[in-house]
């Protein structure tokens, strides 16, 4: 029977692991970046994990939540409240230390939206170099569907004494510069918004703003593959690696190992996508540009590509 | 233009939760009460011209002329999830109904800042913003 490494490490033991199994079976990169529901229902008092919900929709969390769960909000949470960045060590040191964390806890992320913000808050931790990461397999809705519970009692954990190194982007995020230099030698990009996003084709009534961004388009030689491709619409939970493959490689035609960028509007449904690639797939060289559409559409001295 | 009276209630309610956690409780209590359009007068797959731009809760909208000359809105928000959508659903469709097009074309873009405060993500904000947008557009065909 196959156990995870994750779950040795939080000193779950194999006979309670029959999910978690099935996740083995899928045949990912790395099996323990997930864990199942169960495997969360049977953890929430187990001191060394922490359950960390993020959402899009910041009502969420307060109308109810699993047991022991911290909210993190990316506005408030992990951006900068003045520069267009994440926190600095200091405040991502705080944010550590204000749900009880250590350097060894293992944060399991869940949200809304398949993951979606649980995958970008993940990404942020990737930066700090906290590698002690998963997602919760089918998220929230998941969770919710399987009548487990949820409460509105908001956890106050004892403060730890977490320490931080100092922010990294360079494996995991790319800036404006990396995209320009990815695309002159000729690097892929994986544009995971909506079809229409990615051709510039207008959605909206005539007369209303549109993408956020003066031209609509996508980043040129840039494969479309919306980000949710990636989640069984049943239940929430990530596609098997083989499915995966298909979508990634045969469709859009990326080979495993190589150099890739990811991005949508504003970084945050193309970490999704990141973390498909970069954990589930095993692309050793994904990055995600949170720059994206909304700097990418506006920027003077860029090229765009319309169409399909 | 001054907001209209139902709507004007709605946002001074609202006021007087400063506290983040409060607001939040209230938004919360206002989404319960969200009832999506009946069948009888849009049935899904809805037409792509009643759907909100940029909303990721799938959220959707109509206008009708009401029998006493105003106007009416109804949505639908197809991700169950999907509160904030729901509340500012809730919070538009009554706080507009009956009411004439000069009203509610004079309803401020920006209105979900009002409502849930200036910490919205950008993409939160896009999507809330184009319900007040959309519906807008649409009272002006109604």
């Amino acid at each position: 029977m196959f156990q995870s490494r994750r779950a040795v490490e939080a000193g779950v033991s194999t006979a309670q692991l029959s999910p978690e199994v099935e996740i083995h079976q899928r045949g990912y990169a790395r099996p323990d970046r997930l864990v199942s529901t169960a495997w969360a229902a049977e953890n929430l008092e187990n001191p060394s994990v922490r359950f960390v919900e993020s959402n899009e929709d910041s009502l969420l969390y307060s109308s109810g939540h699993i047991p022991g769960a911290h909210e993190i909000d990316w506005t408030r949470d992990l951006n900068d409240p003045v520069m267009r960045d994440y926190l600095g060590r200091e405040g991502f040191e705080a944010l550590m230390r204000r749900i009880g964390a250590t350097e060894d806890t293992l944060i399991v992320f869940y949200g809304d939206r398949n993951n979606w913000w649980a995958c970008y808050a993940l990404w942020v931790f990737q930066l700090f170099g906290h590698d002690n990461c998963a997602v919760m397999d089918g998220g929230r809705i998941k969770w919710e569907k399987e009548g487990r519970p949820l409460v509105r009692e908001v956890p106050k954990a004892e403060p730890s004494t977490y320490s931080a190194r100092e922010r990294d982007d360079s494996a995991n995020r790319a800036f404006r510069q990396d995209v320009l230099a990815h695309l002159k030698a000729g690097g892929r990009l994986i544009d995971v918004r909506s079809p229409g996003e990615f051709t510039g084709e207008k959605l909206h009534m005539e007369g209303y703003p549109n993408e956020g961004a003066v031209r609509g388009g996508h980043i040129p030689t840039a494969k479309s593959v919306p980000w949710a491709r990636a989640v069984n619409t049943d239940d929430g939970t990530f596609k098997a690696a083989g499915e995966l493959k298909a979508i990634y490689e045969t469709e859009a035609g990326l080979e495993p190992g190589e150099d890739v960028v990811t991005y949508c509007r504003i970084g945050e449904r193309s970490s999704h996508t990141w973390f498909v690639l970069k954990h589930l797939l095993g692309y050793d060289k994904v990055r995600n540009y949170d720059g994206s559409w909304t700097e990418w559409g506006n920027s003077v001295g860029v090229p765009i590509e319309k169409g399909a | 233009m001054s907001l209209p009276p139902k709507l004007q209630e709605t946002l001074d309610l609202i006021s007087l939760f400063p506290d983040r956690a409060d607001r939040v409780q209230a938004l919360i209590s206002i989404a319960d009460r969200f009832v999506p359009i009946d069948e009888s007068l849009a049935a899904p797959p809805y037409g792509e011209g009643h759907r909100v731009p940029h909303c990721e809760s799938e959220a959707f909208a109509w206008a009708f002329c009401s029998e006493g000359g105003g106007l009416s809105f109804r949505y639908a928000v197809q991700n169950p999830q999907g509160l904030s959508a729901m509340a500012m659903a809730v919070i538009l469709q009554e706080g507009l109904e009956g009411v004439g097009l000069e009203e509610v074309l004079a309803v401020p873009d920006d209105l979900p800042y009002v409502i849930f405060g200036r910490e919205l993500s950008m993409g939160k904000s896009a999507g809330l913003m184009g319900m007040v947008q959309l519906t807008k557009g649409l009272a002006k065909m109604a």
